[in-house]
């Protein structure tokens, strides 16, 4: 590895964004070219809000304000005055070099010149059988990866004839009961070969298991295998709402895959640590940034508590954020987010290796950014959102469809999708370039302003005594729901224009979409009534009973073994027995009951 | 309408809605941006919260003695759920309560879930002022026979 020794970090550690100047000082050049030039051109032709003059973007003195998509005004122009004092004196500390701490510039020392980011499209619906055609149809197109998209009765832990999954069943994802679906799911594909993203929280630990018996059954060796289970249950308390149990033992069962990863899989996330749905629930970008980094923080100090040494767990920690359309705030929102996570790790928790000091993520363009209006207009918004994660130095993109506000993407959408990403990477020239951004007085601005910011967030959170905490007392739920209503006001009020909703209208006729009927409920509840049959009953009793004493205890981590109690190999048995999701997660929700929040509006 | 001075007129009384959200799905921003607009708007909004059966939403709302449910549905579980939730709110003789729908629902089942008795579906994208509207106008008013 050509990276640095510990020493070497610790020895330069990142200053905090507190130096950003305020007052700015001006050059004389600048101070002359204000007199000179800015004042006569502003007294020509002021300038005026982008939008309806609503008000409310204006300043106090009636000058036009601009802001960012989150709100944050944004100045007319950017000099030396906007960054730190002794910028120039410590700009390695500031931004360090590419592949280095505090790596602003990116995690690899060459950027994308010697491996593209993983193109990586979420996909899943209606049965199996269905989805695992669509895989091999994305891997012949120059997919790289796959990502797996559940259905809702999966995600909630309810099997496909469960009275709750009526009207659901392969409705937004893929329907799987138990591990025949799953075989069937990858039939002909490779997982020694393919990385696979599973977007699972509440039952993460069943699906994995799942997916672990498959790859077992193709003769894969599970040190080689990789992929990614999202498995981030805070932001489904925050945000996604999908949570079955109360966060302390769903942070347990998340406790318990790292503990399991970080012995028998070694190359899998066993976590993507999730701004996506945060940002979509109506979280600004700081908001995104400091409460998923923070999530991230919670993490660590409940496997640090278990008795799991940082540095076993930590570098295969990932994260997940989103893209939205304002281009530069984006872009500074993934250079800082790689900085503060470098400073918590060293800081905060002392994790030694460099691998737990770096943050990897992936990245997804924002759905809630796409009009079910002009449905070709996003193809454009979605090229924009790509070319930030990009500009940002993502590990692996998703590109939205564009007729997602509508609909499951079409196979026509899902592959503009992807050729969005290929004209990114192999005709645009942004890959050829680390960082091409670093040093934009604007960008490197914005950096250090989400940076701090963070940190004014982690001050509060740590205040309410972590996240599980500040859950429980509604905190970054209201904060969501006051910036959602804020935007949706701003959009009424046309101070914010999206085109062709509040502005650029036109009259149009339905568009074709992907229809899912309720067929899929039919076959999954034949499947299962086949499977249940089938399967031995008297093994299905015995592993689930065995589950629920292990549920029951609590887990003591041992060095290089697996806690006692640890639940994933009580689960891995359920699934070889065929136990379906629905059991399993029954059997959980007996020992630790279900979770209820008190509703916020 | 009565002349009496002290019965207050029909407008002065607040309209009453619930916003439900039914079906698995936690994405619940639209039913919380919809939620706050009607009540900037000076309507009394109750909220039910997540993942509500037909039946929970149906005593909320007779309980609650609303005149409009607005329900937030993007999974498409939508014609499983509205056709349960109109036949109940008939057995209960509650179908003078005004039902509207908010979310994603593909344009091939707007006419069956308007033969279905929902008053309008609103999608991604509507004004919220464009739903403040439709409700004022066409709640039943209070204290009039059906």
């Amino acid at each position: 590895m050509s990276r640095s020794t510990t020493e070497d970090v610790l020895k330069s550690p990142a200053p905090s964004a507190e130096l950003v100047r305020s007052p700015r000082r001006l050059s004389v050049a600048e101070q002359q070219w204000i007199d000179s030039t800015l004042t006569p051109a502003l007294a020509k032709s002021p300038e005026r809000p982008i939008g309806a003059d609503t008000g409310t973007n204006r300043n106090l003195d009636g000058t036009a304000r601009f802001t960012t998509i989150s709100g944050v005004p944004v100045d007319r122009l950017y000099t030396p005055a906007d960054l730190p004092a002794d910028w120039n004196e410590h700009t390695d500390k500031y931004l360090g070099q590419p592949g280095h701490a505090p790596y602003t510039r990116g995690i690899h020392a060459t950027g994308y010149r010697g491996k593209l980011w993983t193109m990586r499209q979420f996909s899943g619906f209606a049965t199996p059988e269905e989805t695992n055609q669509r895989y091999k149809y994305l891997l012949q197109q120059g997919g790289s990866g796959l990502s797996v998209a559940f259905d809702l009765p999966t995600l909630m832990g309810y099997d496909s004839d469960h009275v709750n999954s009526e009207g659901e069943v392969g409705k937004c994802g893929v329907a799987i009961d138990s591990l025949e679906d799953m075989e069937i799911l990858f039939s002909g594909i490779d997982l020694e070969k393919t990385t696979v993203s599973m977007t699972i929280n509440s039952p993460a630990s069943v699906l994995w298991a799942m997916y672990l018996v498959v790859a077992e059954q193709q003769g894969a060796d599970w040190k080689k295998i990789s992929g990614t289970l999202q498995n981030d249950i805070l932001k489904e308390y925050i945000a996604q709402k999908e949570y079955i149990y109360p966060p302390a033992p769903s942070m347990r069962l998340v406790i318990d895959t790292f503990e399991f990863g970080s012995l028998f899989t070694p190359r899998f996330n066993p976590i993507s640590i999730s701004g996506y749905h945060i940002r979509e629930a109506g979280a600004t970008a700081l908001q995104e940034l400091a409460f998923t980094i923070y999530d991230g923080v919670e993490y660590v100090e409940w496997a640090v508590r278990r008795g799991l040494d940082v540095d076993d767990f930590a570098p295969r920690l990932s994260f997940f954020f989103n893209s939205h359309n304002d281009f530069f705030e984006e872009i500074a929102k993934f250079r800082a987010s790689r900085k503060i996570w470098y400073r918590l790790m060293t800081d905060r928790f002392h994790a030694k290796q460099a691998r737990s000091q770096l943050m990897r993520f992936h990245t997804q363009t924002a759905g809630v950014s796409l009009t079910a209006q002009q449905l070709m207009n996003n193809i454009a918004r979605v090229a924009i959102q790509a070319l930030a994660a990009v500009l940002g130095g993502t590990q692996s993109l998703h590109t939205d469809s564009y007729d997602e506000a509508l609909a499951l993407p079409t196979e026509e959408a899902a592959r503009i999708a992807l050729r969005t990403q290929q004209i990114l990477a192999y005709e645009s020239g942004v890959a050829q370039t680390v960082d091409p951004l670093g040093g934009s007085y604007f960008v490197e601005n914005l950096t250090l302003k989400m940076e701090q910011g963070a940190f004014e967030y982690f001050d509060k959170l740590d205040a309410m005594g972590g996240m599980v905490r500040a859950i429980e007392q509604g905190f970054p739920q209201k904060e969501l729901a006051e910036s959602s209503y804020q935007y949706a006001r701003a959009v009424e009020a046309k101070g914010k224009i999206i085109v062709g909703v509040n502005d650029f209208v036109v009259e149009e006729t339905p568009q074709q979409i992907l229809y899912i009927d309720e067929s899929v409920r039919e076959s999954q509840t034949e499947k299962l009534k086949r499977l249940r049959a089938r399967r031995s009953q008297a093994d299905v009793t015995r592993t689930l009973k065995a589950l629920r004493e292990a549920a029951a205890r609590e887990p003591q981590a041992e060095k290089g073994k697996i806690s006692g109690a640890n639940t994933m190999p009580y689960i891995l048995d359920c699934v070889r027995a065929y136990a379906t999701v629905g059991e399993i997660c029954e059997a959980l929700r007996d020992v630790y009951g279900t979770y209820e929040e008190s509703s916020w509006t | 309408m009565t002349s009496d001075p002290n019965v207050k007129p029909e407008h002065e009384f607040p309209i009453r809605v619930l916003v439900a959200k039914p079906g698995l799905d936690g994405h619940d921003r639209g039913a919380k941006v919809i939620a706050r607009a009607l009540r900037d708007a000076g309507m009394e909004v109750i909220y039910t919260g997540l993942r509500q059966t037909p039946e929970m939403i149906v005593n909320a709302s007779i309980q609650e003695d609303v005149q409009c449910i607005g329900l937030s549905i993007l999974s498409g579980a939508h014609n499983a759920i509205v056709p349960r939730l109109m036949a109940l709110l008939k057995e209960r003789s509650a179908d003078d309560i005004l039902v509207v729908l908010g979310g994603t629902i593909p344009a091939q089942d707007i006419d069956f879930l308007k033969q279905q008795g929902v008053a309008a579906i609103f999608g991604p994208g509507t004004p919220l002022e464009t739903t403040v509207e439709f409700i004022r106008e066409n709640v039943k008013p209070r204290g009039v026979p059906a």
